[in-house]
């Protein structure tokens, strides 16, 4: 009895030494130089390893990013400017200030507003709801409304409306990765200037058929009438292809467009007022009548002149 | 126009479904069921009855509570579980015990993995050599098959294999052991006692055949083990007929059809290739026979499809299907 | 010669040819056609009319975008309404030129007569200038323009031209109409086809279900006499007719992964498509008709037509013409079952390859899907030897690289997965998509050699 009990523990204390040996003999033989810092900046990135940098992960954007040497290239959208600040700092480096943007889904085609022209049965992806046909609506670039984005995004920021049949991001939730705007085969998500407290003016519409197809497939659409291009006033709005698009750099969000858009397709999002359309129209209508005014006085001066 | 359906193709489905692949099952198990009945009457029925109810509902309660997805709820799968569980048990099994092979079965063994299609082992075997190694005493008592529908007090003994073990244990040859018990050979493979499944290899097979014609399932993995132990079992037998059994023996006693035929060749836990199936069936047939003449269990088929339940993903990695063009 | 079929998986639908017995009708001309710029695979053809333009049957109307393209010719006599972006029956839109029609007055040179012309011209430069200038491609669903396929690259040689009369798709008859009725003009087209190939072997391979086309076709080929030609008499099993199965089943070959038919020696051609050869060499007479099957589980018998049309008359014509969409109809196809594409806009117009319009009943609609059982069934059913439901978890896995490992690219989509997965998953629907992400892989990293 005392006998097993000695050689048990004989036996396993002498395996045990040996198989440390082991242990050590490989580690070192194996051992692979590895630059601290990258350890440092994987500690400080978020985490998520959601590959919004175009990077396979957090690690290696920080590889990357040591190898780089600086941060010219490299972006953290999910960390954002504090996080690349830290980054910076362990780098030794500058950083450029970006501009934080968010996921916005520019499409009005609820169920209530765009028609359904037939029914889809098959996988629930919009991918191959868009390689097989045109959809069912008379939309041919709206959201599909099978979800890929929602199935894209890591953080849970991205939920289908059961009434609107759309997408819907939360804003908290959202950090820009891109994921969704790249699994969304319409190109309908578009990442933005998330803009001053939030606030922002955008086109939600990017269908690019000509303005009577357009309405007929859908009451929201952008029709590419030009009323909002005409009437901004900050050079912000391009009509292109029957659609408008609002450079949100250029935007003084004065919320004049979303006023005389006769389809509803611009979205101002996070004023604190709701928008009185009649005042905003108004206010046009002054500023083009002063416009006018000063215009006649002109032609009077230069009369009186020559 | 606008209900016009738009679908990719194929526009066309065959008439299988999950639903009609697993009503068939059961109707293949029908024939040995009625021959338990009639060797076991009411108190199998019993055993039965518990089963069947709490298989089906445990399952519909998780898919419906815990997971919040009633679509995960398959009933006819449940009761096939249910049905192959209480084909597993001795008649004279509490009910609560039942009870605890079906928690363990569903909720363990299937749904914890996801359900339908995601389970790792057999659910029905797993249930079983959980109770087995749980309740060692109430799952080898075996009654011995009587026509109880009439007989009040049914017989109760050890299983011949269980008895043949304990023999050679202490010693004795297998001549030994049956004259010990007043049995021969003959009437071993007359009035074999043991689980309900167990007893008729013909009402079995008549179910398998079924099977087969309906294209369920393919015969190769019953086949490879039937084949396997019959191996075996021959050489050694001749070798030494005192110590080890004979092939109708092996291929008669402990479950060994039911095992083949019913549990083996489940979709979910066995391999999906033709090759891989006969691998399967050969490492099952092995592990049986190497538990039988070797191990300290009487029989091992459960133990056998266990093991090699585990084998499946690593077979189904190392045969794929034939494809074409490409040497 | 006994039964012939290919080695690997496949499928038993039932084969629903309700519509056999109905004879090859001529569809009346409507008042506007809308000829598709897209009807064939490869390059969009560019038109050569204007808006105005006065135009006759048989005229050429458009000229091939590319080196794979085809000719487009006027399917009637009148004025070119309008050229722009009209929707296809997907709902996407495609270039078409409008034509009114005005009477039926055909172009110059186009013989019209019912006579069989035996004589085959001695010039392979001629045949298959005379194929490509009439515009055939492959009618067999692909729509390959026919003269490409018919000029072996430098190096390879045709051995055997099969000509593919096994429709095996359920519901289609208009292939195996045509090989009735006009029997005569398959069997001369084939031996065009074989002489511009160098006098190789032909087999004329035709499902066992169609006893009449085989008595047919084996009475046509004796009669005429053409050297090195027979017919072979495949097993009703689905995809018989798919070019891949079809040479395995023919010539005991398969083709390689990423290769050609011509690899091993085969030129595959649909029988429609040596009748459109047939015409286009003897006639002169370009691709403008073909015969199409108006079909379904919910139509009765009566109503069922096969129409010899010309290409570019609206389907909503057609559906109009035959009676309206039936009772009880969801979903509307054209093509086969198995592989056709589901109508989403029936004002769409007919196109060289339209062979069907399939109404499909209630009972056709997709069941909920449940988890996937690992029964195998999609493994044995496929024709390439694939395994679907790895490829389904591949593909949601974003796993690319193990797709082509496992050979995703190789999925001809038949479709016999989705068919025979008992728990209703969209296997193919899935794996369609897994072979686009992988094609396109291979073609960049030969883009950058």
């Amino acid at each position: 009895m005392t006998n097993t009990i000695i050689w048990t523990v004989v036996i396993l204390t002498v395996l045990g030494l040996l198989l440390s040996l082991v242990l050590f003999w490989i580690a070192r033989k194996f051992r692979v130089e590895e630059d601290p810092r990258i350890d440092e900046i994987e500690k400080t990135l978020p985490g998520a390893n959601c590959g919004g940098c175009g990077f396979a992960g957090c690690r290696a954007f920080a590889d990357a990013a040591v190898k780089a040497g600086n941060l010219d290239a490299n972006y953290c959208p999910v960390g954002g400017s504090d996080v690349m600040k830290k980054v910076a700092a362990i780098l030794g480096c500058e950083v450029s200030e970006a501009a934080p943007l968010v996921a916005v889904v520019r499409c009005n085609g609820s169920c209530a507003v765009r028609p359904r022209t037939n029914t889809y049965q098959g996988a629930q992806s919009c991918k191959v709801k868009a390689a097989l046909y045109g959809g069912d609506t008379g939309c041919l670039f709206g959201c599909l409304g099978c979800g890929d984005c929602v199935a894209a995004c890591q953080f849970g920021a991205l939920s289908m409306d059961a009434v609107t049949g759309l997408p819907v991001v939360d804003e908290s939730k959202c950090t820009a990765c891109g994921k969704c705007a790249a699994a969304c085969p319409k190109r309908v998500i578009e990442l933005r200037a998330k803009g001053p407290r939030g606030m922002r003016e955008y086109v939600g519409c990017i269908n690019k058929d000509k303005g009577p197809v357009a309405r007929k497939a859908c009451a929201a659409a952008c029709i590419g009438c030009g009323l909002c291009e005409k009437t901004c006033t900050h050079g912000a709005i391009t009509v292109a292809d029957n659609v408008a698009y609002i450079d949100a750099s250029k935007c003084k969000l004065c919320r004049e467009c979303e006023a005389v858009c006769p389809t509803g397709a611009i979205h101002g999002v996070n004023f604190p007022k709701e928008l009185d359309k009649e005042a905003v129209k108004k206010r046009i209508a002054d500023r083009k009548a002063k416009a006018a005014e000063a215009a006649k006085a002109e032609v009077k001066k230069e009369e009186s002149n020559g | 126009m606008d209900k016009v359906i738009v679908s990719p193709s194929p526009h066309l489905h065959s008439p299988a479904s999950t639903d009609g692949i697993m009503r068939d099952v059961i109707i293949a198990l029908v024939p040995a069921l009625l021959v338990s009945f009639l060797f076991y009457g009411w108190s199998q029925l019993l055993v039965l009855a518990v089963s069947c109810v709490s298989c089906v509902g445990l399952e519909w309660l998780i898919a419906r509570y815990l997971f919040k997805r009633p679509g995960l709820f398959s009933g006819t799968s449940a009761l096939v579980t249910g049905i192959l569980l209480a084909m597993n048990l001795p008649c004279t099994t509490p009910w609560w015990i039942v009870f605890i092979g079906a928690l363990f079965a569903i909720g363990v063994v299937k749904m914890s993995f996801g359900g339908l299609g995601q389970n790792l082992f057999n659910p029905a075997i797993a249930g079983r050599v959980f109770l087995l190694v749980s309740f060692p005493v109430q799952m080898t008592n075996w009654t011995m098959p009587a026509n109880s529908f009439t007989a009040v007090d049914a017989v109760t003994g050890s299983t011949p294999l269980s008895l043949i073990k304990e023999g050679l244990k202490s010693g004795q040859s297998i001549g030994d052991v049956l004259s010990a018990n007043g049995m021969d050979m003959s009437m071993l493979l007359r009035d074999i006692g043991g689980s309900s499944g167990e007893i008729s290899a013909i009402a079995l097979l008549v179910g398998f055949c079924y099977l087969l014609i309906r294209r369920v399932v393919k015969p190769w993995i019953p086949l490879s083990i039937v084949l396997t132990i019959a191996l075996i079992a021959g050489i050694f037998h001749a070798v030494d007929p005192a110590h080890y059994t004979g092939i109708g023996f092996n291929l008669l006693t402990g479950g060994v059809l039911l095992g083949a035929l019913f549990m083996a060749t489940d979709y979910v836990t066995s391999p999906m290739s033709n090759w891989g199936g006969v691998v399967f069936g050969v490492g099952i047939g092995i592990i049986v026979m190497m538990i039988r003449y070797f191990g300290s269990y009487p029989e091992g088929m459960s133990f056998a499809i266990l093991i090699m339940n585990c084998f499946v993903p690593l077979i189904n990695r190392a045969f794929h299907q034939k494809k074409y063009g490409r040497a | 010669m006994g039964k012939l079929t290919f080695s690997i998986g496949g499928i038993h639908p039932a084969d629903s040819k309700i519509a056999r017995e109905r004879k090859i009708e001529v569809l009346p001309l409507p008042d506007k056609v809308y000829v598709s710029m897209f009807q064939h695979l490869g390059a969009m053809a560019k038109p050569v009319v204007a808006v105005g333009d006065k135009v006759k049957a048989g005229q050429i109307i458009a000229e091939p975008g590319g080196f794979i393209s085809a000719y487009i010719h006027s399917p009637v006599s009148g004025t070119v309404k309008s050229i722009g972006p009209r929707k296809d029956l997907a709902g996407f839109n495609q270039m078409h030129i409008e034509i009114a029609v005005e009477g039926d007055e055909w172009a110059e040179g186009i013989d019209l007569s019912p006579e069989l012309v035996t004589d085959i011209p001695e010039d392979k430069a001629f045949i298959l200038d005379r194929v490509k200038m009439n515009g055939v491609v492959g009618l067999g669903g692909a729509t390959f323009p026919a003269h490409v396929k018919l000029c072996p690259p430098p190096g390879k040689t045709a051995e055997c031209l099969i000509l593919n009369g096994a429709e095996c798709e359920p519901y289609l008859t208009s292939d195996y109409r045509i090989l009735l009725e006009r029997t005569d003009e398959i069997v001369v087209g084939a031996a065009i086809m074989q002489k511009v190939l160098g006098g190789c072997r032909c087999v004329i391979g035709i499902e066992e279900n169609k006893p009449e086309a085989i008595a047919a076709a084996r009475a046509s080929v004796a009669k005429l006499g053409y050297p090195n030609m027979e017919v072979a008499v495949l097993k009703k099993r689905y995809p018989q007719g798919g070019e891949k199965q079809l040479i395995d089943a023919v010539m005991h070959r398969q083709v390689k992964s990423g290769g050609l038919p011509i690899d091993v020696g085969a030129v595959v051609q649909n029988v429609a498509t040596s009748l459109a050869v047939y015409e286009a060499v003897q006639k002169n007479k370009p691709l403008v008709t073909n015969v199409l099957t108006v079909t379904g589980d919910c139509l009765p018998v009566e109503r069922q037509h096969n129409y010899l049309f010309r290409i570019g008359v609206p389907l909503s014509f057609i559906a109009e013409y035959a009676g309206g969409i039936p009772e009880g109809a969801v979903k509307i196809v054209s093509g086969g079952p198995m592989m056709g594409k589901a109508i989403a806009n029936l004002d769409a117009t007919t196109v060289k390859g339209s062979s069907s319009i399939l109404y499909l009943s209630g009972v056709t609609e997709r069941k909920a899907e449940s988890n996937c059982i690992r029964c195998g069934r999609c493994a044995d059913a496929c024709p390439m030897g694939l395994e679907p439901f790895l490829l389904k978890s591949l593909y949601a896995a974003g796993d690319v690289a193990a797709l082509e490992q496992n050979a995703a690219q190789d999925c001809i989509e038949c479709g016999c997965c989705q068919y025979s997965c008992p728990a209703y998953i969209p296997l193919l629907d899935n794996i369609r998509q897994a072979k686009g992400q992988v094609m396109a892989v291979i073609r960049a990293r030969n883009a950058k050699k």
